[in-house]
């Protein structure tokens, strides 16, 4: 490996901004909602255009096969049927994706459909376009596939032995593995009282499955050989990246156009597969072509969040409960291809320490390919796998030596004095108090009066329980992360991009690089360039969408990884700063003044101290700028309209060390829940819930508390019901929502939430990126059960899913879980 | 034996107006409404009649457009989302989901505006478990559904 001589920057420190105080931190009607409880938002499936190819993928019933042959003569042949694209016209006309690994994962060939061999169940095969839906359906079951069946892999622990190698080509089923290893592990363990140890822990396979499914409608234009995708891609900087030199196309002739997306919380990013196989049909076929991916579809075959086991978990404690660290062997399961991956392998080390300060942490991380679907990025992606784990730590080792465990939790968090705080590896976590957050969370639940509950609900035959889930949502990603995986990788940093301008009727237009799914950025962002321009947000229209023809993106643009309220509103807010300060030049020169006597207020620009006397309307100056500027001196040239680029500053990361800032932000969410559960059924109630949510200043804060009602939803889901399972076929047992259960309205607890705002000291308005919530219902509702089930053998929560029956196993056969654990103490 | 016929005439009036239509025997209602008809606003979120992203009027009734062929609808009156129109001023169930935030990407949104209102038509006053009953059949992945319900709760409060 080379060393780089790096040195760990401190962080830029920014002064508090000084926003005249307007709509920042008040909940304004959403810009979005007028249209879409109208029924008029524009998602991709409703556009049409003439002459469309509408495609259906003709997808393996294996998991594990070689295609012997393909025959589309008799799909071919059906009245209506435009043309098909097979594995074999793929490997002619594209380059395999990309693979942001070193080897072996350097060399699995992934391409837009399956090439020679088949790896999931569900792997497109082979596309069908034809006039109508319908008939496209019906095509594809006359395409004639022949499959040789292979033995399939779906158990990650299975992979990692080589028996079965999927990916010949790359010779193992190790995607990428290596050693992290921080501070003194070996010191910490000699110095502690206990070491807890923990054989095993699961955490599961599930996705956020947003309601609509992935598609586009593409078109190309054969002339110039530009292709314009009307789709749902979360993150199309990144997209284009990999689509581009697939296709052996430039950068620029993949346009990418979004308006309304119907969620996607990460799993609309991996799309590059299918929008691949779409470029070259509306090629081959001199059509639009047109492609909705069915729900089974969804759930089968595209995006999985990370399944990841945790191995041979040490933890080193002193008696008093001071956690000093721990080490553990991660092994993670990314499915048939690492299409996102192998990121997830070091992702999760933006929050090493969770929310604790121990020092000493050693992580041997492994991750394999396995017969099911790829994996994709899902709301609180890797951290959250790994924050599961932090809070699994403290609740078993608290549980084993008979600590309280909010006790243990106070006295292991990282302080709110200590705010900056440099983790262990290299990151800074940037402001918090996460003991207050608890306090409030615990409050609400009525922790007080818990004893005397829990005998009541004895009496009733249930077991209550108390569970607390403290995580971090880590923001504003440094992809320089990725070259601790692979120091080859010309990544690194953040951006993101807007422009603002006044145009000729006074209208202040704003253009975001980001791509919104119902976070609301027209709204915020019309609030951030209100108060910087002096206007009501209603004065500030906001593009829908995402446009790569609007020159409005950046490298890294997208709407992912909790950052638009830092990326996002840092690109607005720059944007709006440098047309503010030519709007006040170009009034300051109309109403011959000096600048500084100027001010921008209610959607004019007037003299400070005599506002009645001279004033501008908005209007005004726009007019004057864009149509009436004969008079203005020659050497004065303001353009009124601005792109700005946000870039945060992160320094190298320490490839030797493995250290670096891997996140600008961490907002805090504190999860505490009460359940009772039902001896006789194993059945979990959840009887009271709480989220204390700190992502420093909030700009709209209803917004923020709906992001932390979904990402509790999510998480409820996750940890009671939400499970893909695989038979040992590498069949997929739950492929829609019969059998894939997400929360409905009658599963859904009522939800107390509250907050606090520790600004950030690191980014333009004191906000942090919030929205994933890190998974925080799945570590409180984990901690819950093993509280609740305490009584009954004292039986450890070992999977991070836990429906009836698991836990009905628990009660009726607690010493099986408790042999995963031990306690050596000296 | 003539073929049977793959295809059929009929005569729908969606939000008050008459569509007569030649259809596929095997189409969607919800295909027709959304690619025939072209009211887009009425959306598809599963292929199992789980999700209700499809859910309009039949006849007075909330039904889910998906779980029926359009040949069914023959002869029917359909309200879809588009009809909630705010003629008579702001529609109050659309006004009150926005002011409690009751949805983020509104993808589901138009499904459920039209449960609640089947709701409230029969039942104007709601109590919270109602309300969850009655949107039990729509599937929201964005709000956890706490706004939601709070929303349908007030509009007649």
């Amino acid at each position: 490996m080379s060393t780089t001589e790096t040195t760990i920057a401190t962080p830029v420190v920014t002064e508090p901004t000084e926003l005249q105080k307007g709509s920042i931190g008040t909940s304004i009607p959403r810009k979005e909602d007028g249209r879409l409880v109208q029924g008029q938002g524009v998602f991709f499936d409703d556009i049409r255009r003439h002459g469309t190819g509408y495609v259906h993928f003709v997808r393996s019933p294996y998991a594990h096969a070689k295609i012997a042959s393909i025959d589309v003569s008799a799909a071919l042949a059906l009245d209506g049927v435009y043309g098909t694209l097979t594995g074999d016209e793929v490997a002619i006309h594209t380059e395999p994706f990309f693979e942001m690994s070193t080897p072996p994962g350097a060399h699995i060939k992934d391409y837009a459909l399956a090439v020679g061999t088949t790896r999931f169940m569900g792997e497109p095969v082979a596309a069908v376009a034809a006039a109508t839906r319908e008939l496209a359906r019906d095509a594809a079951e006359l395409v004639d596939v022949e499959y040789e069946p292979l033995d399939v892999l779906v158990d990650a622990r299975e992979a990692v032995k080589d028996e079965i190698v999927m990916h010949e080509e790359a010779g193992s089923n190790v995607v990428w593995s290596g050693v992290f290893d921080w501070g003194d592990w070996e010191g910490a363990k000699a110095e502690a009282d206990h070491i807890v140890t923990i054989d095993e822990l699961h955490f599961h396979r599930f996705s956020s499955t947003p309601l609509e499914c992935a598609g586009a409608l593409v078109e190309y234009e054969r002339g110039t050989g530009q292709w314009t995708l009307y789709c749902n891609h979360q993150m199309p900087g990144i997209g284009a990246i990999w689509m581009a030199p697939a296709l052996r196309a430039p950068l620029d002739k993949l346009r990418f156009v979004t308006h309304d997306i119907g969620g996607a919380f990460g799993n609309k990013i991996c799309l590059h597969p299918y929008y691949v196989a779409l470029c070259l049909l509306a090629r081959k076929l001199g059509r639009p072509v047109q492609w909705t991916e069915w729900r089974t579809d969804q759930h089968t075959a595209n995006a999985h969040g990370n399944e990841r086991w945790f191995h041979d978990v040490q933890v080193a404690v002193r008696s008093d409960g001071t956690m000093l660290g721990f080490n553990v062997k991660a092994l993670d399961d990314c499915g048939a291809f690492p299409r996102y991956e192998p990121l997830g392998c070091i992702i999760w080390a933006q929050v090493t320490p969770g929310c604790y300060a121990w020092r000493n942490i050693r992580v041997d991380f492994t991750q394999v390919t396995t017969n099911k679907s790829p994996v994709s990025p899902n709301r609180g992606y890797s951290r959250m796998q790994h924050l599961w784990l932090t809070e699994r730590i403290i609740d078993i080792v608290a549980s084993e030596l008979e600590l309280d465990p909010v006790a243990v939790r106070k006295l292991n968090y990282v302080k709110t004095e200590q705010m900056p705080y440099e983790t262990p590896n290299g990151c800074v976590y940037d402001s918090g108090d996460y003991a207050r957050c608890l306090d409030m969370a615990l409050e609400l639940i009525g922790y007080e009066g818990i004893e005397g509950r829990r005998d009541e609900a004895a009496g009733r035959g249930k077991l209550l329980g108390v569970g607390i889930g403290s995580t971090l949502d880590s923001g504003t990603n440094n992809f320089g992360q990725s070259q601790l995986l692979n120091p080859e990788l010309q990544f690194s940093g953040n951006n993101e991009a807007a422009t603002v301008k006044l145009d000729i009727f006074g209208e202040v237009v704003v253009t975001l690089g980001t791509v919104p799914q119902g976070q609301g950025h027209e709204t915020t962002a019309s609030q951030v360039v209100g108060d910087i321009l002096g206007c009501s947000p209603e004065q500030v229209h906001v593009r829908p969408g995402h446009d790569t023809f609007f020159n409005s993106h950046a490298g890294f643009s997208g709407t992912y990884a909790s950052q638009f309220a830092v990326t996002g509103l840092g690109a607005v807010k720059g944007a709006a700063d440098l047309l503010r300060a030519e709007m006040i030049q170009l009034a300051a020169a109309v109403l011959q003044a000096p600048e500084e006597a100027i001010e921008l207020a209610d959607g004019f620009a007037r003299i400070k101290d005599g506002p009645e006397e001279a004033a501008l309307p908005f209007m005004a100056l726009g007019a004057i700028m864009n149509a009436n500027n004969a008079f203005l001196p020659p050497d004065f040239n303001p353009t009124l309209n601005h792109r700005f680029v946000y870039r945060p500053y992160f320094g190298n990361v320490d490839l030797e060390k493995k250290m670096g800032k891997l996140t600008l932000t961490y907002a805090t969410q504190i999860h505490a829940c009460v359940v009772e559960v039902d001896q006789e059924t194993g059945v979990v109630e959840i009887v009271d819930y709480a989220a204390v949510d700190d992502c420093g200043v909030r700009i709209h804060p209803q917004i923020v508390e709906g992001q932390v009602h979904g990402a509790t939803a999510h998480a409820i889901g996750a940890a009671l019901h939400e499970d893909f399972v695989y038979d040992e076929d590498g069949q997929l047992l739950t492929s829609n929502f019969y059998d894939y259960h997400v929360p409905h309205a009658l599963d859904m607890p009522t939800l107390k939430t509250s907050a606090i705002e520790s600004p950030s000291p690191f980014t333009p308005l004191g906000t942090k990126g919030m929205g994933e919530g890190g998974g925080g219902g799945i570590h409180c509702i984990c901690s819950a059960i093993q509280d609740a089930l305490r009584p009954a053998g004292k039986p450890i929560v070992y999977d991070s899913c836990n429906p009836s029956h698991r836990v009905w196993e628990m009660l009726q056969d607690p010493e099986s879980t408790r042999a995963n654990v031990k306690v050596v103490s000296t | 034996m003539a073929e049977p016929s793959t295809s059929a005439s009929i005569s729908v009036e969606i939000n008050g107006e008459v569509y007569e239509r030649e259809v596929d025997a095997r189409r969607l209602l919800v295909h027709f409404i959304r690619d025939d008809v072209e009211l887009t606003g009425t959306h598809i979120g599963c292929d199992t009649g789980n999700c209700g992203a499809c859910t309009i009027q039949l006849d007075g009734q909330a039904v889910k457009s998906c779980m029926l062929l359009a040949v069914q609808a023959d002869g029917s009156k359909l309200r879809t989302v588009e009809d909630l129109a705010n003629d008579d001023g702001p529609n109050p169930l659309k006004q009150s989901f926005s002011s409690h935030h009751a949805l983020q990407c509104g993808y589901c949104t138009p499904g459920m505006l039209m449960s609640a209102t089947a709701l409230l038509e029969a039942n104007p006053r709601p109590s919270e478990d109602e309300v969850r009953t009655a949107i039990q059949g729509n599937i929201c992945r964005c709000t956890g559904y706490q706004n939601i319900v709070e929303a349908i709760v007030s509009v007649n409060a």
